[in-house]
């Protein structure tokens, strides 16, 4: 028993440790969408689950082999354990539970960031992708651009399609993806909440110019939006 | 000349271009006399391809024996009187043989993706575009991909044809012409990938997603069609470990005292025979589309592009279980020898294979969560994906629970097999957030993809290859290899990797995009790629090691006696190298594989090559 205490110990320290530095290191963008800071939350708690079992398992395999390395001389076998029951069914129940939990987790939070806004109405935003461009398509105001430009926590529905292979649209920033895909129709739901500049990238490989497709974004206070539509040619 | 002329490989080179060049010549008539251009690449090269495979196969020999039969002539079998090296260079039917043909070949493709690869890294080392250009790094980047899973798939092979008779004690396997047949289908598929890049090369990954295939250069064709030739051998691959499992087990042997690496030989068996086909059709689907017209994907002709993603990952999703699974066996069989422990939970561990193998079979549709599919199907596939986690979990905590409490001692084996177990579990873990749609949505098609998949199948193939390699060198060869060199090969390709794969996560969340030749220098992704490539060229100094290491023990190595690592299983108590017609009568099993601890305990009874009955260690 002196072994597993020890062992206790150390997975609980280590595992505290990790999980203080993934809550507080800055591993994704910045948060520019108020779909990002859900996303983001779920990523927390994710690397959480993934500092802890990462812990167990390294401390478990440092600990072995260091405390129980076999002396030179030694031609002995170690204890016949064969196995046990109540441990073996204690890392399939748990494992099974926290998997159930994240899925359940998981599907809520995606209901959350693919619902439309009900609060006020949605900008629509058809995009276009085409070897090697971006172009997007404001019906409610009848213009029709290259570079993206948006009203600040404005909610916004991109609807988008492919008019040669499958491009993705991304904007790192917002988090979520989705692809723009020839021949059929595929929606994105973002509500920018950061005023800035960003950059759409294309996320799905689409032959030679794949690296170099990207299309400014412009987040604005919501007059500046309006001055920009009225500035577009008709 | 005649001696070079009678080997096998020789007569088939030549019969092979002998038969695409007439068949290319035919094609070419015919299409003049249909009054169209004589000269059309797609249909003249896909035709002599097709037809210089077979011809390559009939001069090698490879229906000779089904021909005599055929005839009413059986031959009689001989190659004993051959000299040893002979046998790799042409149509043998011993298992060993053929694994060792199938091994040498994974290693040599290895090698060449591996290049390509570290070719892409220098230019991705900085932003900007430095050394070559976009079209030859895409290139590059798809064949790495392709080729990799090819030698992979080849690598799988050659372990389960060495160690699966001789751990069930069988004398070869069930369909010994069959198992030939599958390894020689596969050197042309490896010329032909080698001639994609001068055909063209390809644009699209390994993953050819139409329209992008579609319109892809010529060497895209010869991709698809070198996978349909690695896809036969796949299954008639696997058509001959399942029957061999099944029917060719020594008296005694159940199935719950097979060795573990025989279980997941097994699930990926069954895995290899159900889904290889899918892969197949898709591929032949885009072939047609390209050469014929016809319509499946094409989606203004009404074709549906999802479609083809379905069908890809059908397969694919459940292939990279056939890559693992056998790795993951080969961490099961060193842990108990250097540990001296029996393995913990051997029931549970086995069926973890077939847990993974069926879980694995209904995940594909996670690699499409942001490919459009329908928004009902997102929540089913993300649970299937997590609950593959469980059967996973498993076979990692019963390794930590087989070291507990043993008598270490940490050979190269146990420290390549160490490093698996540390670089799957990440491999694992990392793939949780893309299994969960929400967070998936936004590291989907990035660098932690990437950096995710890399540690599953070097944590799954690569690290346990080569413990696989320290630790059965001896037995295949009668000589060990170099320890020292071995430790300084793992040091070197454990820190290689994690410092070329570790900043891929931060990359990834950070806006680094895959399949990308360039990125934004604002973007601030520089330094943590340069120490990527860095990495990269560590695990090709590593690998440099390891062939030295190989060559140079098989020539110098310190003889080995037949069962150097005192472990239990049937393999270790045969001479090494074992006799060729592996046992001279069936062994006995009258014990579990790893009865470690338990004074008396054996696995099998052997019988020596002319004497009684000896007990095994």
């Amino acid at each position: 028993m002196k072994h597993v205490s020890i062992l206790a110990l150390l997975i609980a320290l280590v595992s505290t440790g990790l999980v203080v530095v993934f809550q507080n290191a800055h591993l994704t963008p910045t948060v520019a969408a108020t779909q990002a800071l859900a996303v983001d939350d779920l990523f927390k708690l994710e690397f959480s689950i993934a500092a802890v079992i990462l812990s167990i398992c390294l401390v478990t395999l440092v600990y072995s082999i260091i405390v129980f390395r076999r002396r030179a001389d030694d031609e002995g076998d170690g204890p016949p354990i064969h196995g046990h029951t109540f441990l073996e069914a204690i890392w399939t129940l748990i494992p099974l539970a926290i998997v159930v939990a994240l899925a359940i987790y998981g599907a809520l939070v995606l209901a959350d960031i693919t619902r439309a806004a009900s609060s006020q109405p949605e900008l629509e935003v058809k995009v276009s992708a085409s070897q090697w461009s971006w172009r997007f398509e404001y019906p409610q105001y009848g213009i029709a651009t290259s570079q993206l430009e948006l009203p600040v926590n404005g909610p916004v529905v991109f609807k988008l399609h492919g008019t040669d292979v499958i491009h993705s649209f991304w904007v790192p920033e917002w988090r979520i993806k989705m692809d723009a895909v020839p021949g059929m129709e595929t929606v994105l739901r973002i509500t920018p909440t950061k005023v800035g500049k960003y950059k759409l990238l294309c996320a799905e490989l689409c032959g030679l110019g794949h690296a170099f497709m990207e299309a400014p974004v412009a987040v604005v206070e919501e007059a500046d939006f309006l001055n920009w539509v009225k500035a577009q040619p008709k | 000349m005649t001696i070079l002329f009678s080997l096998g490989i020789v007569r088939g080179i030549i019969w092979g271009l002998a038969s695409g060049g007439v068949a290319a010549g035919i094609v070419m008539a015919i299409r003049s006399g249909l009054g169209l251009p004589m000269w059309s690449p797609g249909p003249v090269t896909g035709v002599a391809a097709l037809v210089g495979t077979l011809g390559f196969l009939t001069g090698l020999g490879a229906f000779n024996y089904w021909l005599e039969w055929a005839l009413g002539r059986q031959k009689e079998e001989h190659h004993a009187d051959q000299p040893r090296w002979r046998r790799y260079f042409g149509f043998d039917t011993n298992h060993k043989t053929i694994a060792i043909q199938y091994m040498v070949t994974s290693f040599l493709v290895i090698v060449v993706a591996g290049i390509y690869q570290l070719i892409d890294r220098l230019e991705v080392s900085a932003p900007g575009m430095q050394y070559i250009s976009p079209g030859t790094y895409n290139s590059l980047m798809s064949l790495h991909g392709i080729m990799m899973l090819g030698a992979v798939l080849l690598g799988v092979s050659g372990m389960i044809n060495y160690l699966v008779p001789l751990m069930i004690g069988a004398r070869d396997m069930a369909f010994p012409h069959l198992n030939a047949l599958s390894y020689w289908v596969t050197p042309p598929a490896v010329l032909l990938l080698l001639v994609s890049l001068p055909a063209g090369g390809f644009d699209t990954g390994w993953t050819a997603y139409p329209p992008l295939s579609a319109r892809a250069p010529l060497g895209m064709q010869f991709m698809l069609l070198a996978f349909y030739l690695v896809g036969w051998s796949s299954i008639l691959g696997s058509i001959n470990f399942l029957t061999t499992i099944f029917k060719m087990r020594a008296p005694g042997m159940g199935l719950f005292r097979m060795p573990i690496f025989v279980w997941t030989a097994l699930s990926t068996a069954i895995l290899q025979l159900i889904f290889t086909q899918f892969i197949a059709m898709a591929f032949l689907m885009v072939l047609l589309e390209r050469l014929l017209g016809l319509v499946f994907f094409a989606p203004d002709k009404g074709g549906n592009v999802i479609l083809f993603q379905h069908l890809f990952w059908f397969y694919s999703h459940p292939a990279v279980y056939i890559f693992v699974l056998p790795g993951l066996g080969v961490i099961s069989e060193v842990l108990p020898v250097f540990a001296r422990k029996p393995l913990f939970g051997y029931a549970a561990v086995a069926l973890s294979s077939l847990g993974i193998a069926g879980g694995g079979a209904v995940v594909w549709g996670h690699h499409m969560f942001a490919a459009g599919i329908e928004d009902v199907l997102r929540v089913p596939f993300m649970i299937t994906t997590l609950l593959v986690a469980v059967p996973t979990g498993v076979k990692i905590f019963s390794w930590l629970a087989t070291l507990w409490m043993g008598k270490i001692r940490l050979d190269t084996p146990l420290l390549f097999a160490l490093t698996a177990i540390v670089v799957f579990l990440v491999g694992g873990i990392t793939g949780v957030p893309n299994g969960i749609v929400p967070t998936d949505l936004h590291i989907h098609d990035t660098y932690w993809v990437v950096a995710h998949f890399h540690h599953t199948l070097f944590g799954g193939f690569v690290f346990p290859t080569m413990a696989a390699v320290y630790f059965w060198f001896p037995k295949l060869t009668g000589r060990f290899l170099n320890e020292r060199v071995g430790k300084l090969h793992w040091a070197v390709m454990t820190v290689g990797f994690f410092i070329t794969y570790l900043p891929m996560f931060w990359l990834g969340l950070n806006g680094m995009r895959r399949r990308i030749a360039d990125y934004d220098p604002t973007l601030g992704l520089g330094p943590m790629n340069m120490v990527a490539t860095i990495g990269g060229f560590l695990i090709a100094l590593a690998m440099l090691l390891f062939f030295i290491n190989l060559v140079v023990s098989l020539w110098r190595g310190a003889p080995a006696p037949a069962n150097p690592w005192r472990s239990q299983t049937l393999e270790w108590q045969l001479s090494s190298p074992p006799p060729d017609e592996n046992f001279s009568a069936p062994p006995r099993v009258v014990g579990p594989p790893y009865g470690y601890g338990t004074p008396g305990s054996i696995h099998a009874v052997v019988a020596p090559a002319g004497g009684t009955a000896n007990k095994g260690a």
